[in-house]
C-alpha cells in the first residue's frame, strides 16, 4: 500500500488528527508538572482514570466522558492532598494510584466486558476511534492547548514561587487546581493515543527531552509541544507502515520514539552543561590583585583557537592549561 | 496625627499576633510604616523577622490584632501592584529552565489581564528593573547559571518590575558576597531617593547600613527596639551591651549606627 492510499484511508484520518492534537496538548500540561516536580502526576491520573473507563464500560454511557470526570475529581484530590503538604502526601498518592487500578479492573469485570475491551484504554488504540471520539479529542485538547499557552505568564509564575505569585495578588490556588483539570483532561484526551498506562510518558518525555539545550520556559514549551506532535506523529506512522508486516501497536511506538529522542538528545545536554560550567567566567572581585606568580617557562602561545579552555575573569582571559590558569601579561603568562 | 493620614500610611499593624501550626511566634506587635521609610528588621536568628515580614504580605493570618496596608484591611486588599516581594531566595530552582527576562517578567502579573500580551509599557518596566539591578546583560540567560547573589537580585528586579510603592524584602543580603551586596545597596539607594517605602530583613546590614532610617530590632517574637538608628544608639558599637549584654547575638547589629553619626542628621 503507498502512503497516498494509506493517508486516504478515514480511520487513518482520524489517527493523524488525534495523533497532532494529542501530541500538542500532553506536553503542554506536562511542562508544567515538570516545572512543580510533579511528572509522575499524568501516571497517578492515568491510573484513577482506569477507574472512569470501566465506570463507563459498567453504565453504558460513553467511557471518555465518564474518565474525564473521574480523572478530573481524582487530579483535584491530588492536588488537594498535595496543598495540604502532610508528610506522608506521596504515600496517600499512591494509594489513590493502586485504587483507582484496582477499581477499574473490578469494576470492569462487573460490568463483563472482558479484559480485550479495558486494554484499549490501557495501551490506547487510536486507529479504531470514531467520529465523535475524533472531534471531543481534538476539542479538549484545543482547551487545553489554549489555556496552557494563554495562561502561560500566571501558570507560570505560580509554579516558579508560589509566595511571590500569591504576594502578586493571583489566586494560586486556583490555577494549582486548573493544572490539575488540565492534566486530567488531557490524560483523557492522550487515553485513546497512547493509553492510559503510558500517558504520563507523552506528557513528560518531550519536556525533558526540551530542556536538554534550552534555557528559557518558554522555548521549553514550544519545543516540548513539538516534539510530543513529532513524536505521536512519527510513532503512528511507524507503526502503520511497519504493521504490514508485523502487529505493531501505535501506542508503545509512539512512547518508544519520544524516549528515542531523549536518548539522542541526551548528550548534546550533557555536553552543553558541562561546557558551560567549564566556560563559566571566575569570579573576579575589586580587591588588590593577589602576588604576582609568573608560569614556568610557556613555550605555547594562548590564544582564541590554541585548543585550551578560555575563560573571561574580570577584565582579562585566563587560559586553563594542566589544571593552572593563565592569563597574558606582556611577553610572558601569569599563574591566576 | 489625623486617622485618615494615620490609616493611609503603606503599613499599620495593631496589636498583632501569629502563630504557625498553633505555637504562637509573634506577639503584640505594633510598627507603622511611614512613606517613604527605609527600615531594617533586625535581631538574631528565630526572632521573627521573616515571620512578621510574611505577615505583613498576607502569606501568613494574623491569629489576633489588625494589618492594614496603604489604609485597606488586608482582607480586603485588593491593589497588590503596590507592594513588592523579594522572598528569601529558593535553593535549587525549578524543574524546567526559566531566564531571567521570564522571572522578572513575573513581577507585571499584579498589573496584567488575562489572556493579554504584554504591553509596551510592561517591556519598559521590566527592561528597567533589569537595567536597575544591572543585570540588563544576563537577561537571556538561565536563571540557574547565575551565582546565588546574582539570583538575588534578578529576585528584587522582579519585584521592581511591579513599580510598587512599597518593598518588602526577606534576607537580601543572606549568602551575598560583598561585592553585591554592594551592588544590592546601590540599587535600594536609588529607589530610597524616589521616594519608595522600604522594609528589609537582614542579619548584618554590611553596605546597606548608611542607608537606613529607621531599625526595629526584634527578639522573641517581640519588637524590642524602634527607632532612627542614630537616637536610639547614639554610642557607636557598644551600645547594644545596655540591653543585651547577655545575648551575643545583639552585638553585631549596632554597627549600623556609625556611619549614620558621619551624617550628623
Amino acid at each position: 500500500m503507498s502512503p497516498v492510499e494509506l493517508f486516504s484511508l478515514p480511520f487513518m484520518q482520524r489517527a493523524l488528527l488525534a495523533a497532532i492534537f494529542t501530541g500538542l496538548a500532553a506536553p503542554a500540561v506536562g511542562t508544567y508538572l515538570v516545572q512543580r516536580r510533579l511528572a509522575l502526576m499524568g501516571d497517578g491520573i492515568g491510573h484513577v482514570a482506569v477507574t472512569g473507563v470501566a465506570l463507563g464500560l459498567l453504565t453504558g454511557t460513553s467511557p471518555t466522558w465518564t474518565a474525564v470526570v473521574v480523572a478530573v475529581l481524582g487530579a483535584v484530590a491530588i492536588e488537594v492532598i498535595r496543598e495540604r503538604g502532610s508528610t506522608n502526601g506521596d504515600v496517600a498518592l499512591a494509594l489513590l494510584f493502586y485504587g483507582g487500578l484496582a477499581g477499574g479492573v473490578l469494576v470492569t469485570g462487573l460490568a463483563g466486558t472482558g479484559a480485550a475491551r479495558l486494554q484499549t484504554f490501557l495501551f490506547g488504540s487510536i486507529t479504531t476511534i470514531d467520529v465523535t471520539d475524533v472531534i471531543v479529542t481534538m476539542a479538549l485538547a484545543a482547551v487545553v492547548v489554549v489555556t496552557c499557552v494563554g495562561l502561560a505568564p500566571q501558570l507560570f509564575a505560580v509554579a516558579q514561587d508560589q509566595d511571590f505569585a500569591r504576594v502578586a495578588g493571583l489566586r494560586v490556588r486556583y490555577y494549582n487546581v486548573l493544572v490539575a483539570v488540565l492534566a486530567a483532561v488531557s490524560v483523557t484526551v492522550a487515553m485513546r493515543t497512547v493509553g492510559l498506562l503510558l500517558v504520563s510518558a507523552l506528557m513528560v518525555v518531550p519536556v525533558a527531552t526540551a530542556q536538554q539545550v534550552t534555557r528559557s520556559f518558554r522555548t521549553t514549551l514550544t519545543a516540548a509541544m513539538g516534539l510530543g506532535v513529532a513524536a505521536s506523529l512519527g510513532g503512528l506512522l511507524i507503526s502503520a507502515f511497519a504493521s504490514f508486516k508485523a502487529n505493531v501497536a501505535p501506542g508503545p511506538t509512539i512512547v518508544l520514539l519520544a524516549l528515542a529522542g531523549f536518548v539522542i538528545t541526551w548528550p548534546v545536554g550533557a555536553w552543553l552543561r558541562r561546557r558551560q560550567r567549564l566556560t563559566a567566567p571566575f569570579p573576579a572581585d575589586d580587591l588588590p590583585p593577589l602576588d604576582h606568580v609568573d608560569t614556568e617557562a610557556h613555550p605555547h602561545e594562548h590564544g582564541p583557537d590554541c585548543g585550551h579552555v578560555a575563560v573571561k575573569h574580570g577584565d582579562h582571559v585566563d587560559y586553563v592549561h594542566d589544571g593552572h590558569r593563565h592569563a597574558g601579561h606582556g611577553e610572558h603568562y601569569d599563574e591566576h | 496625627m489625623p486617622v485618615s493620614q494615620e490609616s493611609a500610611q503603606p503599613v499599620v499593624l495593631t496589636e498583632g499576633a501569629v502563630a504557625i501550626d498553633g505555637r504562637p511566634v509573634l506577639r503584640g506587635l505594633d510598627l507603622t510604616v511611614r512613606t517613604g521609610d527605609f527600615l531594617a528588621l533586625m535581631g538574631p536568628n528565630g526572632s521573627g523577622k521573616s515571620t512578621l515580614v510574611r505577615a505583613l504580605t498576607g502569606l501568613l493570618p494574623l491569629t489576633t490584632g489588625s494589618l492594614e496596608l496603604f489604609g485597606t484591611p488586608i482582607d480586603d486588599f485588593e491593589d497588590w501592584s503596590r507592594v513588592g516581594y523579594v522572598p528569601q531566595r529558593a535553593g535549587a530552582g525549578s524543574g524546567v529552565p526559566a531566564s531571567v527576562w521570564e522571572i522578572v517578567a513575573a513581577g507585571r502579573l499584579g498589573r496584567r489581564k488575562l489572556f493579554r500580551p504584554l504591553s509596551r509599557a510592561d517591556r519598559v518596566a521590566i527592561d528597567d528593573a533589569l537595567d536597575v539591578v544591572g543585570l540588563a546583560h544576563r537577561a537571556k540567560d538561565g536563571i540557574a547559571r547565575l551565582s546565588g547573589g546574582q539570583q538575588q537580585r534578578v529576585l528584587i528586579a522582579r519585584a521592581l518590575a511591579g513599580e510598587p510603592e512599597m518593598l518588602l524584602l526577606d534576607e537580601p543580603t543572606a549568602g551575598v558576597d560583598i561585592v553585591n551586596q554592594r551592588a544590592l545597596a546601590a540599587t535600594l539607594q536609588e529607589l530610597g531617593s524616589r521616594g519608595s517605602t522600604i522594609v528589609l530583613v537582614a542579619h548584618e546590614l554590611g553596605p546597606l547600613a548608611p542607608l537606613v532610617s529607621r531599625a526595629v530590632v526584634m527578639r522573641d517574637g517581640r519588637i524590642v527596639q524602634d527607632g532612627a538608628p542614630l537616637a536610639d544608639h547614639g554610642l557607636p558599637h557598644d551600645h547594644a551591651h545596655h540591653d543585651h549584654a547577655h545575648d551575643p547575638m545583639t552585638g553585631h547589629e549596632i554597627r549600623l549606627s556609625s556611619p549614620l553619626d558621619q551624617e550628623a542628621r
